[in-house]
């Protein structure tokens, strides 16, 4: 496609609704656009703020699929609108709503701040080494096996967009479910030799219905993930290693 | 009117803003760190490639130590950089990485015995050693002697980043999100703390502190095609700057790098270089080692963007809508290596250019990156002007990297910063006491107040992404890669004018609580002041060097510009920042300006450098028998904060 070139006119229907407007009623709004080449939905969004309404809400910050700020709901799923290229629907109308199962500041914009700092107080997301602030940081670091540090970095790549949780059925039914970025997390630590933690102590945080065993495997997790964490692999693993802390435990 | 009171309040959530809140709240100090967005999707998040320290596990990095790291680093600056911030750095950098470690980051550790690697070209083995099995890895980045540079995939700055803040979450550190801080409390000499707005409610909070920290990071979307986060709009110095007092130091000295992708200005790490990525032509042809025999693609990076710039301009870009570009070739290095150590690139690739590295091209040209300027302070962090303001990371001009920043001493920076800075950020707190009257606080919330009321009642005016997006348009073509007078002079009288014309911008969103429009309303004006100080810097900087290059001054001119440009807005009145120069003294530098080593280099000397080089060879033939520390310490002695001045151990050689 050259300059010269029209690209076609897309409908973007969009979700508006501004908590903080007294009266304000939640509804969809379309707005069209010339479609330009290789136009993410992070280009578009902007453009029709910029050209035709002033109040649209959205979340960007890297614009380039790496800090998972930009999660909604494209066409229906969940995705990071930032990395999303409108050629890639067929039809020109694109759907975005926010995505669920986060408190919504308005618009397109969830507060998944909130819930992740949440999370993570709730599951403790950091590595739990009583000794770990008197090792003598001018000396050589501790050795870890190079498979074992590829295989942690693989369950770290988690950058909480909360996609996962928008996916998940059972989070809909249980607002307190963990839901795939926990268990993912604790996947994470579990591996991790540098934290001490056992697996009876890991009971404590998963090994009920609000954790693991609440899972109905529906597996949205694993099929919206934008960067493709084994979740399934995982909560499975974790089901099993908490089943046997259970029998262990009588 | 809503106050909040702390003893460290620290203003941004990347790894330099969390680094150093944990230094003071680790010391027992009230601390609360305020960010426009949750923490863990801070820009630091995007640092993808590594963390410069020097470690020396990895066979490529033998003998590799501080004193390598520290003139590498000089060397790149291009020798604007402060040697004794230089030399805290690279002395502190291995205790960052390690204790990285033990917070939970999983760097890439080295496997004993033979592997294959690209290097030049080329397919070779090398062999890791069976002690340093185990140890964290090295790879090979620009303008660096040995491969140092520690990495978890290219997803280092992610898995930093969650380390930190989680470290931070174990510390019950306060992060306020969706805060914006508009301006600094001070008095002309001692600073407060701020006055906040909450981005949600559009309510105004007063945050008051004994030490305000600005952890910002840097100003790279003054540009229209920039490698950086929406957020990185340089409001920290903004702030700062706003204060009257308080100077930015070498704002025109701007980085762009080789290789973000066209059109979409997304980065694609040093790393795929570094691995043995090549940089190629329209006709398939790598160009590299006609400009650079020596460093070819892993020269500096302002070296490779202007020579890749001048080959585009001899007419061998690859035409494209976008205007034209290189090539980048990582196909070399082969699916393995890219899927496991190049996967944030692929899927960059995959998803904004439907490509796969793996077999095809990847197009790139330079584009802004870095800012190495930002607001100045003195070793410890402090502002030179304004007492209990500190600075750390990219916001800051601290001032380690000078007119040019090496591959992987960025995120090395912000964890070592916030580590030495914290630590004099807690003195500070100790030492101080909170006497600030009310009424000051009244009144800086008021001028807040009665500017956003302003903005809001004004019913016609000037547009806002109007001006913004003319003050990126003259940044892209007046004040880029290559910069000239004629071109500076017209970008400055241009931004003048919309300096002028952003005091009367009218908005159409009239909302006083969450409201994007007013948001850019807000920025918009600093960052053309931001713009102008960049723009008249390197219009007064009449040399060369490191990333300032100017076409009618190529040569670096120490005689006359080794110095350090502080920008000051002294008046709300003015039109233009008010520039002094901070001289760089030859002799105290332990290492004297001398050549980098690249290509067709210029340099006009300095009178002190021939003294200051037979000095040094005195004091070296002087004292035969000492150590590289000893020999180090009477050069140019520093000093680093208590806990972080032991030597660092390397396996093979120990403390040596």
């Amino acid at each position: 496609m050259t300059n010269n070139d029209h690209g076609r006119i897309l409908k973007f229907h969009i979700f508006r609704f501004n908590p903080q407007t007294p009266g304000d009623k939640p509804r969809m709004q379309t707005f069209e656009i010339e479609e330009i080449p290789q136009m993410t939905i992070f280009i578009a969004v902007n453009q029709i703020r910029e050209k035709i309404d002033r109040t649209l809400q959205f979340d960007f910050v890297c614009r380039a699929g790496i800090c998972g700020s930009c999660g909604m709901i494209i066409n229906g799923k969940p995705n990071l609108g930032c990395r999303t290229l409108t050629s890639t629907f067929k039809k020109p109308d694109i759907t975005l709503m926010p995505l669920p199962g986060f408190e919504l500041i308005g618009d397109l914009s969830v507060n998944t701040g909130k819930f992740n700092r949440a999370l993570a107080e709730r599951i403790q997301t950091w590595i739990h080494d009583q000794e770990a602030e008197n090792r003598d940081i001018s000396r050589l670091e501790e050795r870890m096996d190079p498979g074992l540090a590829e295989e942690i970095y693989e369950l770290d790549r988690c950058i909480e967009c909360g996609c996962c949780i928008s996916a998940c059925g059972t989070k809909r039914m249980r607002p307190d479910f963990l839901g795939a970025m926990g268990f993912m997390k604790i996947a994470r630590f579990e591996l991790d030799p540098r934290d001490k933690r056992d697996v009876t102590e890991w009971y404590e945080v998963v090994g009920n219905d609000e954790g693991v065993f609440g899972c109905m495997s529906l597996m949205g997790c694993e099929d919206f993930c934008p960067k493709d964490l084994p979740h399934q692999t995982k909560i499975a693993y974790i089901r099993r290693k908490m089943i046997g802390a259970a029998l262990a435990k009588k | 009117m809503k106050i909040v009171y702390s003893d460290s309040l620290v203003i941004g959530g990347g790894l330099a803003g969390l680094r150093a809140a944990i230094a003071t709240r680790q010391r027992g100090l009230d601390t609360i760190v305020l960010s426009l967005i949750p923490a863990k999707r801070s820009h630091s998040a995007a640092a993808q490639g590594g963390m410069q320290a020097s470690l020396a596990a990895v066979v490529k990095g033998e003998g590799d130590n501080e004193d390598v790291h520290f003139a590498d680093t000089v060397r790149g600056s291009d020798w604007g950089c402060d040697q004794n911030v230089a030399r805290m750095f690279v002395n502190t950098a291995p205790k960052a990485v390690r204790q990285l470690t033990v917070w939970g980051v999983p760097w890439s550790r080295v496997r004993k015995g033979p592997r294959q690697v690209v290097i030049n070209a080329e397919r070779v083995t090398i062999v890791e050693k069976d002690e340093s099995h185990g140890l964290i890895s090295g790879r090979d980045f620009g303008g660096t002697k040995k491969w140092r540079t520690c990495f978890t995939a290219d997803g280092t700055g992610h898995a930093m980043l969650y380390a930190m803040d989680n470290k931070a979450i174990e510390c019950e550190i306060p992060i306020h999100e969706r805060k914006e801080a508009l301006a600094l409390i001070h008095d002309g000499t001692t600073c407060y703390g701020a006055v906040v707005r909450d981005l949600i409610t559009g309510e105004l909070i007063a945050y008051v502190a004994k030490a305000t920290t600005i952890a910002t990071g840097g100003y790279g979307r003054l540009y229209a095609i920039t490698t950086n986060a929406v957020i990185s709009d340089g409001m920290g110095c903004a702030i700062a700057l706003d204060t009257g007092v308080a100077p930015l130091g070498n704002m025109e000295a701007v980085q762009f790098h080789p290789t973000a992708i066209v059109p979409a200005g997304i980065l694609t790490t040093e790393g795929c270089r570094g691995d043995g990525g090549l940089l190629k032509d329209v006709d398939g042809y790598r160009f590299m080692p006609d400009y650079e025999p020596d460093k070819k693609e892993l020269a500096s990076r302002d070296v490779v963007s202007r020579r890749m710039t001048e080959h585009i301009r001899k007419g061998k870009g690859v035409p494209s809508p976008y205007g034209a570009h290189l090539w980048l070739d990582i196909t070399l290095l082969g699916k393995q290596h890219i899927e496991k150590n190049l996967r944030e690139v692929k899927e960059i690739c995959q998803y904004f250019l439907g490509i796969n590295p793996v077999k095809d091209w990847i197009p790139v040209r330079p584009t802004q990156h870095y800012s190495m300027g930002g607001v100045r302070t003195k070793p410890n962090g402090e502002s030179p002007a304004l007492r209990g303001l500190f600075a750390v990371g990219e916001a800051a001009c601290w001032d380690m990297h000078g007119f040019n920043r090496l591959g992987g001493n960025s995120v090395a920076e912000t964890v070592v910063a916030g580590m030495i800075v914290g630590e004099h950020i807690a003195d500070y707190c100790d030492g101080a006491s909170l006497d600030i009257p009310t009424s000051m606080v009244r009144a800086a919330v008021d001028r807040e107040e009665a500017g956003i009321t302003g903005l809001i009642d004004r019913t016609s005016g000037n547009d806002v992404y109007e001006l913004k997006n003319a003050m990126q348009e003259i940044m892209m073509d007046k004040v880029g890669i290559f910069r000239n007078g004629k071109d500076l002079e017209k970008a400055v009288e241009e931004l003048r004018s919309l300096v002028v014309r952003s005091r009367t911008i009218a908005i159409k969103n009239k909302a006083r609580s969450s409201n994007p429009e007013l948001v850019e309303a807000l920025r918009t004006p600093k960052m053309i002041k931001l713009a102008l100080c960049v723009a008249y810097g390197a219009l007064k900087r009449t040399e060369s060097r490191g990333a300032h290059s100017r076409e009618d001054y190529p040569e670096r001119n120490d005689r006359d510009w080794l110095n350090r440009t502080l920008a000051y807005w002294k008046s709300e009145k003015d039109d233009l920042p008010a520039l002094e120069y901070e001289r760089l003294d030859v002799m105290k530098m332990e290492l004297p300006p001398g050549s980098r080593g690249y290509g067709d280099a210029r340099i006009i000397p300095h009178p002190d450098t021939e003294k200051r080089v037979r000095e040094i060879e005195e004091i070296k033939k002087s004292t035969p028998e000492a150590d590289r520390f000893e020999l180090q310490r009477s050069l140019m002695p520093y000093d680093v904060p208590k806990g972080y001045r032991n030597k660092n151990e390397r396996v093979g050689v120990g403390d040596k």
